[in-house]
């Protein structure tokens, strides 16, 4: 307990002396794999800890994003106000397809989530006056302020990325630690056998799924105030992919392993496209090799052979 | 054009379109079928099979006919080969698991189209079709005289258009007797029943496996080669055709051919009906919500028996 | 002493298709004792119990828990009213060490601080003898301590009514003693309903015994009653003393 606690804290840490000290360019990135690691890690409590593999979680990614960005655009609010109807958005998203999602199982599940978000993907084009469809449209530099402060400043972005990656890495460890996080891993694990024990199965499901679907959500908003973009590419396939693959690679049902994974995919990317630019064709490469040879992914392997104790 | 006549020429292009759905649509039913697993890189063979008529058309110029016909033979055949082998090496070694298998197919998915986009580049490529003459259709009115026939203008399809409808009949037919008739299709029914007892009967279920995954992409590809000539091959055109079968497959019953072969038809058929009702984003939209809502309130299919 | 009837049926049946696995029971349980329920393979043990427990639905038939009819009521929310059920074929978290195990079954039911699931659990665990194995890997015990993890899960649930599905299968003499032992110590504050192969255990530990054949009761009464009854003889006692 005392040593993950250490752990956690310890990767905050770093992460604000790396604010310090990285040159320019990885800087900027950092503050962007903190957000894409916090829509990790929100798709990691539904399918690391409680085992539902959703093909979707773009949607709700999506929810947050337009939720802010629309609230900015048509209903003049500042960005504080609206990423809270972005939080709205996908937390309200996240119910009414919890709730039909979850009448399904396994295979089934993974192709309604997948059909849902291709749903929200076809809404945001068929409503491109407002949304600009695949153009999106960019929240300009001018609302981008929070407490008097430039979101769009580096050091600021930085920090606020990582205010909102501690919060969601430091709720994930309490969650995962609690009464609750406990009955989605037994779900995970046997889900006859929790209900034998009195456990209302069902609603544990739905709460993990509203929980996992705001957090993405949140990630969405997130992204679109310190980056500035809003677009429809964030509600194709590929963004339903990306945090399915950073879970695996980092270690599903590991807090700290969609951050480990967000981090490594992003500079396999990054050096691949110096080479070519079908960089999709590594993410298929080791999401191949990941299936096939490490399922438990990089943490878990950690957590298997050395530290029982992960959480 | 009067009403009679324009629902005659939307039915023949309906038709072809429900052709080739059939075809993509069955290969990815069998394999559900039979493996009970999802093969999220279908659409990827498909797309393969028009980029290989094309480099097969290409390469050995001369006629369009020879050329074409070739293709139809060649690029079905390196697709299934291709498909076998990557279930030989992937999906065979994570045991079939239904859900590792969704996420090791989406990996090839990738891996097939950037590596078409490398090699073949991100243009689309033409197929000459291999004949295609123009065959005015006649339409009956009644008169004063009684039935009369006459020929509206416009009404009109082509010979390489029915020829697409009737090779996709052909294939259909061929497919049936395999599964009715044949001892491999004893075979892989007693598979599709049960994996475990089939192996006990000496079945070589593994190789079973690699020959129904490149059965199912070669039937993909075949339908990819017959509409290369109405519709040019592009790295990206597999997303389209994987979608459409998605939603075939599960409103026909997961698995069932049967099931498949009506939905494809209907499908098929309605497309183009409805893309003249609503702009193609609100079809596809409400086409997208249905399937999701038939598995969510119908998991057999709207077809298949209701869930017990 | 007037026995409070802690669970009743009446005229509950399952049919799986054509096959009458139960079929009219009506069966009578009060509080405090301990009942065997016997019979041959395929009687229909399993699917009875699985009933009161809710993990399958009735065909027909009334179901009532304390008076009150539970028929209705799903799974989780029965075994919340005081049931628990432990599998006859071994279902545990095998992932999870043996301490998580039991704590999950703890921490349904109980109130009061962390501290107090930890005693908990580790009363639970210590009873039938698990507690040096607490931080193992469940998948990775022995059968034998997996059934005695899957009762310790049942008496960490703290149940008004201890569902056993032959228990004792897997275990070594020594350990079916213990056990025995055991079942007398829950009986003081529990009813316990067990299924059971074994007639030793059977006829040492029952107060009364309901012997189930082709899914209908055809005998119940004490041990020595049963042990002298003719139906019993032929269905079910009869293979195993000739
Ligand atoms: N899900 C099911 N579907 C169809 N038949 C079933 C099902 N479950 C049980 N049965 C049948 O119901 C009958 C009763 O089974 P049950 O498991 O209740 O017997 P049992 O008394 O517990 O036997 P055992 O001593 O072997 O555990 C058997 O004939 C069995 O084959
Ligand atoms: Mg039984």
């Amino acid at each position: 307990m005392r040593k993950s606690i250490a752990l956690h804290l310890g990767l905050i840490a770093l992460l604000i002396v790396l604010q310090f000290v990285l040159p320019a360019y990885h800087h900027g990135n950092m503050a962007r794999i903190m957000v894409m690691a916090t829509y990790a890690m929100g798709y990691n409590i539904m399918f690391g800890y409680t085992g539902l593999l959703s093909l979707g979680h773009a949607m709700f990614f999506a929810a947050g994003l337009y939720g802010m960005g629309l609230s900015v655009q048509f209903l003049g609010m500042g960005v504080g106000p609206a990423f809270g109807m972005g939080l709205f958005a996908s937390l309200t998203l996240s119910l009414v397809v919890g709730l039909l999602a979850l009448r399904t199982l396994g295979v089934a599940f993974m192709i309604v989530t997948l059909m849902f978000s291709q749903t929200i993907f076809l809404v945001i084009l068929y409503f491109n006056p407002y949304t600009r469809g695949d153009e999106g449209f960019v929240i300009q530099q001018s609302v981008r302020h929070i407490f008097g402060l430039d979101l769009s400043d580096p050091t600021i972005r930085y920090f606020a990325a990582l205010v909102l990656f501690s919060t969601v890495l430091i709720g994930t460890l309490k969650l995962v630690q609690s009464n609750i996080g406990r009955v989605f891993i037994a779900i995970r694990e046997n889900e006859p056998r929790a209900k034998m024990l009195g456990y209302d199965t069902w609603r544990h499901k739905l709460l993990s799924v509203v929980l996992s679907g705001t957090v993405s959500g949140a990630a969405g908003a997130s992204y679109g105030i310190l980056f500035g973009y809003v677009g429809a590419s964030f509600a194709q396939v590929p963004y339903s992919i990306f945090p399915l693959l950073w879970v695996l690679l980092g270690g599903a049902g590991t807090v700290i392993g969609p951050f480990i994974g967000t981090l490594f995919m992003f500079y396999l990317i990054d050096l691949s496209s110096t080479v070519t630019d079908a960089y999709m064709l590594v993410v298929g490469v080791v999401l191949v090799l990941l299936t096939m040879f490490a399922r438990n992914g990089l943490i878990g392997i950690v957590r298997e052979r050395w530290a029982k104790w992960l959480p | 054009m009067e009403f009679g006549p324009h629902l005659l020429l939307a039915t023949l292009e309906g038709l072809v379109q429900a052709s080739v759905l059939t075809l993509t649509a069955l290969g990815l039913s069998l394999v559900f079928g039979v493996m009970r697993v999802v093969n999220v890189a279908h659409g990827e063979f498909y797309m393969l099979g028009a980029v290989l008529a094309w480099f097969v058309t290409s390469m050995i110029g001369g006629s369009a006919a020879i050329g074409f016909m070739a293709a139809l033979i060649i690029a079905p055949l390196l697709v299934g080969l291709l498909a076998a082998l990557a279930d030989w090496l992937v999906l065979r070694r994570i045991d079939y698991d239904p859900e590792r298998t969704i996420v090791a197919t989406i990996g090839l998915l990738y891996i097939i189209q950037q590596v078409t986009l490398m090699t073949y580049g991100p243009d689309a490529h033409p197929v000459a079709p291999p004949f295609n003459t123009r065959l005015a259709l006649p339409w009956f009115e009644f008169t004063d005289g009684g039935l009369s026939m006459y020929w509206p203008w416009g009404l009109s399809t082509t010979s390489y258009k029915l020829f697409v409808i009737a090779a996709a009949i052909v294939t259909l037919l061929a497919l049936w007797m395999l599964m009715a008739k044949s001892k491999l299709g004893l075979i892989l029914r007693a598979t599709q029943l049960d994996g475990e007892t089939a192996q006990a009967f000496g079945i070589p279920v593994e190789k079973v496996y690699a020959l129904v995954f490149g059965m199912g992409a070669a039937l993909a590809a075949l339908g990819a080669v017959l509409v290369v000539p109405i519709q040019q091959a592009h790295y990206l055109m597999g997303d389209d055709p994987l979608l459409l079968s998605f939603i075939v497959v599960i409103i026909g019953g997961l698995g069932s051919l049967r099931g498949t072969v009506v939905a494809a038809i209907l499908i098929g058929m309605s497309d183009g009906i409805i893309s003249v009702f609503f702009t193609p984003t609100l079809a596809k939209i409400l086409a997208t919500l249905l399937v999701a809502m038939v598995l969510v309130y119908r998991p057999n299919g709207l077809f298949g028996a209701k869930p017990a | 002493m007037a026995a409070v009837t802690l669970l009743s049926t009446r005229a509950v049946s399952k049919t799986y298709g054509g096959l009458k696995a139960v079929q009219n029971v009506d069966f009578i349980l009060p509080k405090g004792e301990i009942r065997a329920l016997i019979g041959p393979n395929g009687a229909g043990k399993t699917t009875f119990v699985s009933m009161l427990c809710g993990r399958i639905p009735v065909t027909s038939g009334v179901i009532e828990f304390e008076g009150t009819d539970v028929t209705a009521l799903p799974d989780h929310k029965r075994i919340s009213l005081g049931i628990a059920y432990t599998f006859q074929i071994t279902s545990i978290f095998a992932n999870l060490t043996v301490y998580e195990n039991v704590a999950l079954a703890v921490q349904r039911h109980h109130v009061g601080s962390d501290k107090n699931l930890k005693i908990q659990t580790k009363i639970a665990l210590a009873r039938v003898g698990l507690h040096p194995f607490s931080d193992q890997t469940a998948g990775d015990l022995a059968y034998g301590h997996q059934r005695l993890l899957e009762i310790a899960m049942g008496l960490g649930q703290t149940p008004k009514l201890l569902i056993l599905d032959e228990p004792t299968q897997g275990l070594s003499d020594g350990e079916i003693d213990a056990f025995k032992t055991l079942i007398r110590d829950v009986a003081q504050t529990t009813t316990v309903l067990l299924i059971e192969h074994n007639i030793d255990v059977v006829m040492s530990l029952a107060d009364q015994i309901t012997v189930l054949n082709f899914g209908e009761i055809i005998a119940e009464g004490t041990p020595a009653q049963i042990h002298a009854n003719a139906a019993v003889q032929t269905a079910y006692l009869g293979g195993d003393d000739a």
